[in-house]
């Protein structure tokens, strides 16, 4: 009882060092997390993406396209629960730096594979009956201020021109992952414009989207698929969503390595700052610790004087970092949610959070406890006046 | 006199030295002197004379090369660590120069600290520090920290500390060596009152010849060796 009062008081004797060390430590903290964050959100999109649906698309590049006509035979396959596909539309809003993800999908069949991207009854019927809608994620409509029924003009990069949009919809995520910024309408518009500007990139798909009966089944319809076009004009190259946005992300994986090292060396430079504050505080306590020896307190009562004293500074920095993380992170992915469609503190991070802190403090009184308990009574007594 | 007395403390052909590296250095050379129950002695001698070293072994804080200390029915120089931290809660009150209170804790909250190694109730820890308090005069500073009391006052606080647990000894290492004359003058008669009023058995290191006054009895120490005459003859 005493002994914890005491710890706790120490902890907070020295105004100073305790609060730079603090502030020191919820900063680490606070780099730590987002660190983190950044890359779970980078991972995100992968998390998301479902094992029981398949991608395909054109085996030598995703930028060739496939035949419509492969879409009757993707049903077909046996394994196949519904075939719904889409082609990337790169469209520019306004100016080129409002980037967001924009492409068209045969709408029907996409709103049953995806079941993520939660519409309501009516906004999907209005979807759906209207040929120029489109619908928007919660976040992208938010961004810009689309309600419903707002027209919205694309500037087509891949298909020359102005494309007129209605809103019609806006979805919300299912899940937390659940990526809000997309924005998708009706293959029918581009296909039939298409068919009038340019013939013959009409009728061309960019990849198909197929969802399988179960998922363990997910390798060999890919097989399958693959296997009908083999030899064909064009090849198709199948993969599951998760392993399609995987490869998309590989591209990067220097980078989330690089952050990966550089959070934890947030950490590693934090743990040396405070095993120094410790240090400074046990000399300057030896006195009072040989004071408490010389009365019969123990080796156990010293330790949990260091120990404790130290936890105190390393979790009150660990849950003021925590704190911070919050609005800090609701900040940086609003600043980039381009990059970041989902940029969410995991649960995850705050436990390495509170891992970190456990081993910050404890690491920092390793050797400070020793140093304390090695020196004799009478040694200490002398280092005192 | 003496002789009717019990002894409370009896040290016989104690050896200490310390090692600086492969260096041995002799502080006391056989000493053997007996101290009897409810006596004030004063130790003095020249600085580096052996004399906190002294206090030190007798006090179960510091281990002797060769030699027994036997307190009361104990011959501690047998004594594990634990043991002999164990038996110094119970059996010995510190009293140091530098006061050595725990500067983040109150007066009475110092006064307690030794109780929480014994089985005292939090109630009766109160109580008894409370008490100590009153004695040394302090029981109106009992919420004031450290830093909040003049010297002099922390050295009583560092009294009361020291008596709380109702020790069989006293050590007091150079009490009055940080304090003005005034401040001194209090201490001391203070101890005196311990010693008269109450029979607690103090062993007091000083150099300070009007300290030594107050004591009962002197013992010399002298480059390690005992100097006076009865030393050679305990009893
Ligand atoms: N830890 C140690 N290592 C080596 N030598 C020591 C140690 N502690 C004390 N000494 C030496 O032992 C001798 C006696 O020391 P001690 O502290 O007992 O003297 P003292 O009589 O109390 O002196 P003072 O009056 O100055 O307090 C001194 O020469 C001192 O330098
Ligand atoms: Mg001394």
């Amino acid at each position: 009882m005493m002994i914890l009062k005491i710890l706790f008081r120490n902890a907070f004797h020295n105004k100073l060092r305790s609060g730079l060390t603090i502030l020191g430590i919820a900063v680490a903290i606070l780099a730590f997390g987002l660190l983190r964050t950044v890359i779970s959100s980078w991972y995100a999109g992968v998390e998301a993406a479902s094992t029981s649906r398949l991608v395909t698309r054109n085996a030598i590049s995703i930028i060739f396209t496939l035949p419509l006509s492969y879409n009757e035979k993707i049903r077909q396959i046996e394994g196949v629960k519904m075939v719904s596909y889409g082609n990337w539309f790169g469209g520019v809003y306004i100016d080129e730096k409002n980037f967001f993800p924009n492409f068209c999908v045969e709408p029907r069949t996409y709103l049953e594979i995806y079941p993520e991207f939660v519409l309501s009854p009516a906004e999907k019927k209005a979807f759906l009956a209207d040929r120029k809608g489109f619908v928007a994620g919660r976040k992208l409509a938010a961004k810009y201020g689309w309600k419903i029924g707002d027209p919205v003009t694309l500037k087509g990069t891949i298909y020359p021109g102005n494309w007129d949009f209605v809103l019609r919809g806006i979805y919300k995520g299912r899940d937390d992952t659940t990526d809000e910024t997309q924005f998708y309408f009706h293959w029918d518009y581009l296909n039939e414009t298409m068919k009038k500007v340019s013939p013959q990139r009409a009728d061309q798909v960019g990849f198909y989207m197929i969802a399988v009966t179960r998922p363990d089944l997910s390798a060999d319809v890919a097989l399958a698929v693959d296997k009908t076009f083999k030899n064909s004009l064009a090849e198709t190259l199948t993969e599951t969503e998760k392993a399609f946005n995987q490869g998309f992300i590989a591209m990067s994986g220097a980078i989330v390595t690089a952050i990966q090292m550089v959070s934890f060396v947030v950490i590693i430079i934090i743990m040396a700052v405070v095993a120094n504050t410790m240090a400074m505080t046990t000399r300057e306590r030896i006195g009072d610790y040989a004071i408490m020896k010389t009365m019969g307190f123990g080796g156990r009562g010293i330790t949990i004087l260091i120990f404790g004293e130290s936890l105190v500074i390393s979790l009150t920095g660990c849950l003021t970092g925590m704190i911070l993380t919050f609005p800090a992170a609701a900040a940086f992915g609003q600043a980039l949610a381009n990059f970041f469609p989902v940029f969410i503190v995991s649960t995850e991070t705050l436990y390495l959070d509170f891992l970190a802190a456990i081993l910050i403090g404890c690491l920092a009184a390793i050797i400070p406890t020793r140093q304390a308990i090695r020196i004799g009574i009478a040694d200490g007594l002398r280092r005192i006046g | 006199m003496a002789e009717q007395k019990q002894n409370i403390v009896e040290i016989r052909h104690l050896y200490k030295s310390y090692h600086r590296g492969s260096l041995a250095v002799p502080v006391l050379f056989d000493i053997t002197f007996d101290i009897v129950a409810g006596e004030f002695l004063a130790l003095m001698g020249p600085s580096g004379s052996g004399k906190t070293t002294l206090l030190n072994l007798l006090a179960g804080i510091d281990k002797a090369d060769e030699g027994s200390i036997r307190v009361g029915d104990l011959d501690i120089t047998t004594f594990s660590e634990t043991e002999l931290a164990h038996w110094r809660a119970n059996h010995v009150g510190f009293i140091f120069q530098f006061y050595n209170l725990i500067p983040v804790l109150k007066a009475i909250e110092n006064v307690e600290l030794p109780l929480h190694l014994t089985s005292l109730s939090k109630r009766e820890r109160r109580e008894h520090a409370e008490m100590a308090l009153r004695m040394v005069g302090l029981d109106h500073r009992m919420d004031h920290y450290p830093q909040e009391l003049s010297g002099g006052e922390q050295q009583r606080v560092a009294i009361a500390r020291a008596i709380v647990t109702d020790p069989t000894i006293l050590v007091a290492d150079e009490p009055t060596g940080d304090l003005d004359r005034v401040s001194a003058e209090e201490i001391l008669a203070m101890m005196e009152r311990l010693n008269t009023e109450m029979g607690k058995t103090i062993i007091m290191v000083t150099h300070d010849p009007r300290a030594a006054q107050r004591a009962k009895i002197l013992r010399h120490l002298d480059k390690g060796y005992l100097t006076d005459d009865d030393s050679q003859n305990p009893l």
